[in-house]
């Protein structure tokens, strides 16, 4: 059965639509950003509404340090995808590799910091209502940037097994910003936990 | 004409709500009207008719005349309408509290609702006694409505409309019914397998009706000389019914269950899903599930000996 | 060649049939995944209306015994849930997947494998609700389907009040399809913009495109705070979680707030579709474009997002402030505006043309009635204070019924048999498709009509059995009459569908003289969609070149 051709004799228009993968990760962000809201209401509408238990200005202190660390990942990611973009794959890695330590500082700090909470303070996630917003809100911070390393990880394997180029510069910038979605997340719970809610 | 209906209003807010409700229906059947003969016109006048000469017909993309007479009309209407509600809202809502109210406060259970008058000191289940209200001396009812245990919500569909209750989060609902009589409703928030038998009875009472009303809720029982009545209490208070019943001026005070102090001057048991006869009110303690399968009320497992004792007993509490 | 020998080659090659399901298996095919949605929801739309037919049947009288209490309040909860996210989700999601690369020219979705991986992560959500029957053993012992209702209020959820699993097993159920949902329109969204075949800008694309963006625009904002919600379940079930635990100080209402701030947007995305296949079949039909194209797509956008607003009008009984009530109050009847253009719109489509009333055409007349309908009993529940009556009561039910079935799912069932040909290759039976309509119409009718009645005379929902004497009788004998007509309606419609793909006639490509560019490939198209990667210059191609001395573009 042959088709009708829908083809017009002027068929040098110039065509030009924006990339699949920097569309799909927008709307990707998009869907998180909607989850980590509900999850921040939920940790601001129950601050100060613990009935028991420890309260935040009692056992939280604030994580500088790894915070700086997480968002210096931010930048070096940043710098790897540009250097990548220019073809320089040794400089490439080591940016990249150095987003991965930074990250995995990060998440040493995070798991410090509830090694504490829970043997030290006793504070756990059924504890009271600030426990129970407080692990699921940096924890679900937490697992993103977790997910986040192990694509980066992938990344680096293909690297050292000298199947990542120039050409991929794109997809690596896409999930780059991934990367830095998470770190902005990081931020609003930094100052929702750590500024507004003690 | 059924005792439900809510365009039969019998109190204030209601009022309020059946004259906001006739002005919404009457909109929105004159949009109905207008629109639908227009569709209707249109899918008669222009179908296509046998024989016709398959040409298209003129195409016509748009207008913004037309657009903008369809948008700012909608709004008019939607402007009209929201202006009428405020102030229904505003005027139930926000009502002021009269030095002559009387206040309840109702608890909701799984299955049945618990009524407390604060400052009568009284406290009952299932069958809210109030005053009428005259209008030109109000004394309305206002409802503090909390609940026990998960999410319920009260609906007296002549007396007003429905606010739920909610574990932690204290609603009220203000009631002034001017004719006396008996006006049914039933949980209206869905709150677990009984919730279809948590019937509402409110009984608006004469003044002088419902001050004696009161007057012999705030009686205790008296103790019973007559021997098998006396072996009837001990059967209660020696078995789990003082668990979660109370009868006031004995040992009984479990609060998970209706107080049975006047449990006789109620027309029905389990919060009206069974007149309150002697067969009733034996079966409902020997198997609750029999009336009201799935209820919170265990079956006590009684010798009938102990059945009959214990239901004399209670027929003793009026 | 004047030979008599035969070659293998003369014969269509044989692919046995566990080769071919393999294929459907893992397919990566719009058309496939969107035809294994479609299919995945007729299966389940038999399922919730066996669940539905208890339900009636057990209503029919008061005190009636037919199910236990228990029994009745799965029943419910089971039909609300796969209703909503086994029938009306998978239909959208199916029809969107075969249609927008079609109609905007492209050779697939943007990520095919995303697609499929979406499909089936929405079809294991579908098992998980399903499995609870066996394995959900709640206090009773007896198959554990949950019953907690479709929106499952806190507290009832907790694990005091919901013993045994069945409440996890709807936790999970919607947590898989939820991430299905996220994933598919992703894709939609993506395909849309990064896909369109030359030419086709933004303002030249079928009103179908910019409405499912919306739609999948909705999906994404609006799913993923149910997915924090259920997670948030979750954790209170599991880890000890406070979030809805009322007795630590938490709040029953929050609950509330997050569901409905998905529950509603869910609704728009699943009658924004509907609105789509509309705005393409109505044109057809009357033989005139679209009146108001560039309306229709702000008034859809404005939908969108004014709908993220409306929320609470859900909750007007909960006990609010009168502030907060007058808000959503507003902000409903706000959104009641760009709805009623575009009903006009498609009225002034109809106006002034010659209107064809072939099977698909009837479904979208009828939609037009019953939407109106609808909108309006909208408009009444709107009014705070009536709502305080009509909220949770039969009235409730019987408006919400009106939409989704009334004009979602008419709607839908004029899109089946619209692009039925297109998909199969043959046209169904057209005589079969008319009984169905009116089979179809007459039950909606009885049942959703009437069932208005007793919620105005003070019936609450969610209830297994009634009281006599409060006048509800007669409506609900009614109601239950209506559901055997729907259906014998749905048991001609796929008989119809299932023979007419085996027996019936030829279509060929363009059955119906429409204009948009899928009738411009073969019926079934092939898998690539298009031989030669198509240009266009207006909103309707087709009929540009069935037109040449009088383009759309022209007047654009």
């Amino acid at each position: 059965m042959s088709a009708l051709s829908v083809t017009l004799a002027e068929n040098n228009i110039d065509w030009h639509l924006p990339s699949r993968g920097r569309v799909g990760m927008y709307c990707l962000i998009a869907a998180e950003a909607a989850i980590f809201t509900i999850f921040v209401v939920a940790y601001v509408f129950y601050i100060g509404k613990s009935t028991s238990g420890p309260q935040p200005k009692d056992v939280l202190k604030a994580p500088i340090f790894y915070t700086i660390c997480l968002l210096a990942s931010s930048l070096t990611i940043h710098l790897a995808v540009r250097k990548m973009a220019a073809g320089n794959l040794a400089a490439f890695a080591r940016w990249w590799l150095l987003t991965i330590v930074l990250g995995g500082t990060f998440l040493l700090g995070t798991a410090r910091e509830w090694v504490n909470l829970i043997y030290r303070d006793g504070l756990t996630i059924s504890t009271n209502l600030f426990g129970t917003t407080y692990y699921s809100l940096v924890g679900l911070h937490a697992f993103h940037v977790t997910v986040g390393l192990l694509a980066l990880t992938v990344v680096a394997v293909f690297y050292f097994a000298g199947r990542l180029g120039q050409k991929h510069a794109e997809r690596l910038e896409v999930l780059s910003m991934y990367w830095h979605f998470v770190d902005a997340v990081w931020v609003v719970v930094f100052t929702v936990v750590y500024v507004i809610g003690v | 004409m059924s005792p439900t209906n809510i365009f039969a209003p019998a109190s204030t807010p209601a009022d309020s709500i059946f004259g906001l409700s006739m002005f919404v229906i009457f909109t929105v059947t004159a949009i109905f009207i207008v629109v639908g003969a227009l569709l209707t016109y249109a899918i008669v006048k222009f179908r296509n008719k046998n024989g016709d000469d398959r040409t298209e017909p003129a195409q016509i993309y748009g207008s913004s005349q037309v657009e903008m007479a369809w948008t700012v009309i909608p709004v008019l209407i939607v402007v009209a309408l929201s202006l009428a509600t405020a102030r229904v809202i505003a005027s139930v809502q926000d009502a002021p509290r009269p030095p002559g109210a009387l206040e309840v406060t109702v608890i909701g259970h799984q299955y049945w609702w618990e009524y407390r008058y604060p400052k009568l000191n009284i406290v009952t289940a299932n069958e809210l006694h109030i005053p009428v209200s005259d209008p030109a001396r109000p004394t309305p009812t206002f409802l503090t409505l909390l609940s026990a245990d998960t999410d319920h919500s009260f609906w007296v569909p002549r007396l007003g409309g429905k606010t739920d209750l909610i574990p932690n989060h204290p609603n009220s609902m203000w009631i002034d019914p001017p004719e006396p009589g008996l006006y049914l409703g039933q949980c209206a928030q869905y709150c677990g397998v009984q919730h279809a038998k948590m019937l509402i009875r409110v009984y608006a009472q004469k003044r002088e009706d419902f001050d004696r009303w009161v007057h012999q809720q705030q009686q205790l029982p008296h103790a019973s000389a007559d021997a098998a009545i006396s072996a009837g209490q001990r059967v209660f208070e020696s078995t789990a019914c003082v668990n979660c019943h109370t009868v006031s001026g004995t040992s009984a005070n479990g609060r998970f269950g209706p107080d049975l102090t006047h449990l006789m001057s109620r027309e029905t048991i389990a919060s009206g899903a069974a007149a309150n006869t002697p067969e009733m009110l034996r079966l409902w303690i020997k198997n609750p599930d029999a009336i009201k399968p799935g209820s919170k009320m265990p079956a006590m497992g009684l010798s009938d000996r102990d059945l009959d004792r214990v239901t004399a007993y209670l027929e003793t509490l009026r | 060649m004047s030979t008599n020998t035969i070659s293998i080659s003369d014969f269509p090659a044989y692919r046995p049939v566990t080769l071919r399901l393999h294929d459907w298996v893992t397919t990566v095919d719009h058309k496939r995944l969107g035809i294994l949605y479609i299919l995945y929801s007729l299966f389940f739309l038999v399922i919730g209306g066996i669940e539905a037919t208890i339900m009636r049947i057990q209503l029919i009288r008061p005190h009636n015994d037919f199910v236990s209490p228990e029994v009745f309040n799965r029943m419910f909860t089971m039909h609300g849930t796969t209703m909503i996210f086994f029938v009306a989700m998978p239909l959208v999601f199916g029809f969107a997947n075969y249609l927008v690369p079609l109609m905007i020219g492209a050779r697939d979705m943007a990520f095919p494998r995303l697609n499929a991986f979406s499909f089936w992560m929405t079809a294991l959500g579908g098992v998980f609700l399903y499995f609870s029957f066996l394995g959900g053993d709640g206090l009773y012992g007896g198959g554990g389907a949950p019953d907690v209702g479709w929106f499952a209020y806190a507290p009832l959820t907790a694990r005091t009040f919901s013993v045994g699993h069945s409440a996890d097993f709807w936790v999970l159920s919607l947590l898989s399809s939820g991430i299905g949902s996220i994933g598919t329109a992703i894709n939609i969204i993506t395909t849309i913009l990064c896909m369109r075949c030359p030419g086709m800008t933004l303002g030249k694309m079928p009103l179908l495109a910019w409405l499912n963006l919306t739609m999948g625009g909705l999906v994404v904002l609006a799913v993923s705070p149910l997915t924090a919600a259920q997670l948030m379940l979750l954790v209170d079930r599991y880890l000890g979680g406070h979030f809805f635990d009322t007795q630590a100080g938490g709040s029953a209402v929050i609950w509330m707030h997050f569901f409905w701030i998905f529950g509603h947007p869910e609704v728009y995305v699943l009658a924004i579709p509907a609105f789509a296949f509309a705005s393409e079949i109505i044109p057809v039909f009357s033989r005139k474009a679209i009146f108001g194209y560039r309306v229709m797509v702000l008034a859809t956008i404005a939908i969108g997002f004014i709908s993220m607003s409306v929320w609470a009008h859900h909750m007007f009984t909960v006990g609010m402030s009168s502030g907060a009530n007058m808000f959503f109050v507003l902000s409903t009847m706000a959104i009641a505006v760009p709805t009623g253009i575009k009903n006009f719109n498609w009225l002034a489509t109809m106006w002034g043309g010659k209107i064809r009333f072939a099977t698909p055409m009837l479904f979208c007349v009828a939609f037009l009635f019953q939407f109106l309908i609808g909108g309006l009993t909208g408009v009444t529940l709107a009014v705070a204070p009536f709502d305080w009556n009509l909220s949770n009561s039969y009235y409730l039910v019987a408006h919400f019924h009106y939409v989704i079935v009334g004009a979602i799912l008419f709607a839908t069932f004029g899109a089946f048999y619209y692009w039925f040909p297109k998909a199969s290759g043959k046209m169904y039976n057209e005589t079969l498709g008319k009984l169905h309509f009116w089979l179809f119409l007459i039950g909606f009718h009885l049942t959703f009509d009437f069932m208005h009645i007793p919620g105005l005379l003070g019936m609450p929902r969610r209830i297994y059995t009634y009281e006599p004497g409060r006048g509800w009788e007669i409506w609900n004998v009614i109601v239950t009459i209506g559901v055997f007509f729907q259906a014998a309606g749905i048991l001609v419609f796929v008989f119809n569908l299932t023979w007419s793909y085996f027996r019936g006639q030829v279509a060929g490509n363009d059955p119906w003289d429409a204009w948009t560019l899928e009738w411009s490939t073969s019926s079934p198209p092939p898998e690539y969609n298009y031989a030669v990667v198509p240009a266009v210059r207006s909103r309707r191609p087709l009929w540009d070149l069935k037109h040449p001395e009088d383009p759309d573009w022209r007047y654009e």
